[in-house]
């Protein structure tokens, strides 16, 4: 059954694929940080969502979605609309290139990003394998 | 939506007199001691107008550190330049871009540079890239590979900003180059052409000229390792690694510079020999993932090679990239880089982790788990056909 997007559901659906990837653990051995992941309305979608996950070498320790964007200091944030959303995780668009490009806006620190790349991409196929119901 | 960074070329024999059009103050010439006592740097600063005061930095190393980066942007804070100009080769290159950066935005930290940040460059200098090699391509792209001594690790880093404002080829800068370095830079060339083909981000802008540059250097690199003073193969092999930067450089490299950074920062294997010697082991790894994704059969036909099917395509090309290592006495697996079996399992893990992480691994079709890189690397040890 397809998980509706964005939602707390999903979210936590993530985390279990996470801490069931070993690629993601060997990828992301290294990676501290927590992330707000901001989907941003488009079409159907009418308000910003803010979904949480704080990883932690390899494991991903909590994933909620927030209601309150101060509820949580987040090192990284990733933002953008909906729809850019879902080509990235429809593998429609490249991560690497929806950022670059500046499609989705990712703050935090880029020494951590640079040195964790495989981390990013392996975030990235954890999404395309959670059955999602999209919102565009 | 992409886009597609090139810099003001100029090329071609006297290409260095662009220099006197230069308007500006001061200059700084960013460059190596080598290439002081040698003369270059003399030879570049007489076409500069005698009215643009000139500085000169000789302290890049062979692979540059993070630190250097820091003191490099220390010099030109003190001097203020409004051009730079770099003179040399990949190292020499990288560097300049990257102290470039510390010198507009000083709060950088070098090993963060990325092309998602922005950095207002232009606001106090323009850059000048004059390549000494026939290889790098750095003189045509955004791309800066830097090493952290610290985690023993080159970082492949890049920010569309760095893209200089001018490149000038003058074969005159590269007739002096030794068989060796010729062979390094020139195999690294061939590495940026095909892996810039053959990356997950390849497209229509730079397919044409990384095809072009693969055949230019299979057809002139042996000329000029042969006969170093053979000015058309100079010529054509200097235009080939300046495409190919094109190429790669909005199409990105792949899975043989990963492993290349990889093994070049823990064992300080020279760029180019590091990564056309993962080049061929990389091609027949890819030949086993998806042969959708594969992009071997136009290559091959280009170089009138045989090969029908991407998998047979794939080998044909790793074949011939093989005889034309064997041309230029590359070595073809680690044991000849002198490296060995027990310095090669006390580095696994570090080998390792450093290629799953490298930006350039995760643009290959077939992006390894940390087994398949512990086997690329054992192959690459033993000079075994990779067949998983």
């Amino acid at each position: 059954m397809s998980i509706p997007f964005p939602s707390d559901a999903w979210i936590k659906a993530m985390m279990e694929d996470l801490n069931n990837s070993q690629a993601y653990l060997d990828a992301a051995k290294n990676w501290e940080g927590d992330f707000y992941f901001i989907i941003e309305p488009d079409g159907v979608l009418d308000h910003t969502v803010i979904l949480y996950m704080d990883l932690w070498h390899g494991k991903c320790r909590e994933a909620l979605e927030v209601t309150d964007p101060n509820l949580k200091s987040p090192a990284f944030r990733l933002s953008g609309p909906v729809s850019t959303w879902k080509k990235v995780m429809t593998k429609k668009l490249d991560p690497m290139q929806a950022m670059i490009t500046g499609q989705l806006k990712l703050q935090g620190n880029m020494a951590m990003v640079m040195k964790n790349v495989r981390a990013a991409k392996e975030l990235v196929e954890s999404c395309t394998r959670i059955p999602t119901e999209f919102p565009v | 939506m992409w886009y597609f960074s090139s810099p003001n070329i100029v090329f071609g024999e006297g290409a260095l007199s662009h220099l006197e059009k230069l308007q500006g103050r001061l200059a700084c010439i960013v460059s190596d001691e080598n290439l002081l006592q040698s003369g270059f740097i003399e030879q570049v600063r007489s076409f500069l107008p005698s009215d643009i005061a000139v500085q000169i930095f000789t302290e890049v190393e062979p692979d540059p550190s993070l630190e250097t980066i820091r003191q490099g942007a220390m010099f030109l804070q003190q001097y203020q330049p409004d051009w730079i100009i770099a003179v040399g080769g990949g190292s020499v290159l990288d560097a300049a871009k990257g102290m470039w950066i510390l010198y507009e935005s000083p709060d950088v930290d070098p090993s963060a540079i990325n092309p998602i940040e922005t950095y207002g460059l232009r606001r106090k200098a323009r850059f000048v890239a004059i390549p000494t090699t026939a290889g790098t391509g750095s003189e045509t792209t955004w791309a800066i590979v830097l090493r952290d001594t610290a985690e023993r690790r080159k970082l492949a880093l890049g920010s569309r900003e760095v893209i200089p404002d001018w490149a000038i080829l003058d074969p005159e800068m590269i007739l002096e180059l030794p068989p060796r370095l010729t062979a390094d830079t020139g195999l690294d060339a061939l590495t940026h052409a095909i892996e810039g083909f053959t990356s997950t981000f390849h497209n229509d802008f730079t397919d044409g000229l990384c095809l072009h540059a693969v055949r230019l250097i299979f057809e002139y690199l042996p000329r000029c390792y042969q006969n170093g003073s053979d000015f058309e193969a100079r010529q054509h092999m200097q235009n080939a690694a300046a495409i190919a930067g094109l190429g790669f450089g909005n199409s990105m490299a792949a899975l043989a510079h990963g492993l290349g950074h990889s093994l070049g920062a823990v064992f300080r294997v020279p760029h180019g020999r590091a990564v056309a010697l993962f080049l061929p082991y990389t091609i027949e790894y890819c030949a086993g993932g998806d042969p959708q994704t594969l992009r071997y059969v136009e290559l091959v036909r280009a170089l009138g090679l045989p090969g029908e099917t991407q998998n047979a395509a794939a080998h044909s090309l790793a074949h011939a990239i093989r005889d034309l290592e064997k041309a230029l006495e590359q070595p073809l697996n680690l044991q000849e880089l002198g490296i060995s079996r027990e310095a090669l399992e006390r580095e696994m893990d570090l080998l390792v982790a450093n290629a799953l992480n490298d930006t350039q691994t995760i643009m290959s079709v077939r992006v390894p788990d940390e087994n398949d890189l512990q086997q690329l690397f054992w192959s690459a040890f033993e000079g075994k056909l990779v067949n998983f």
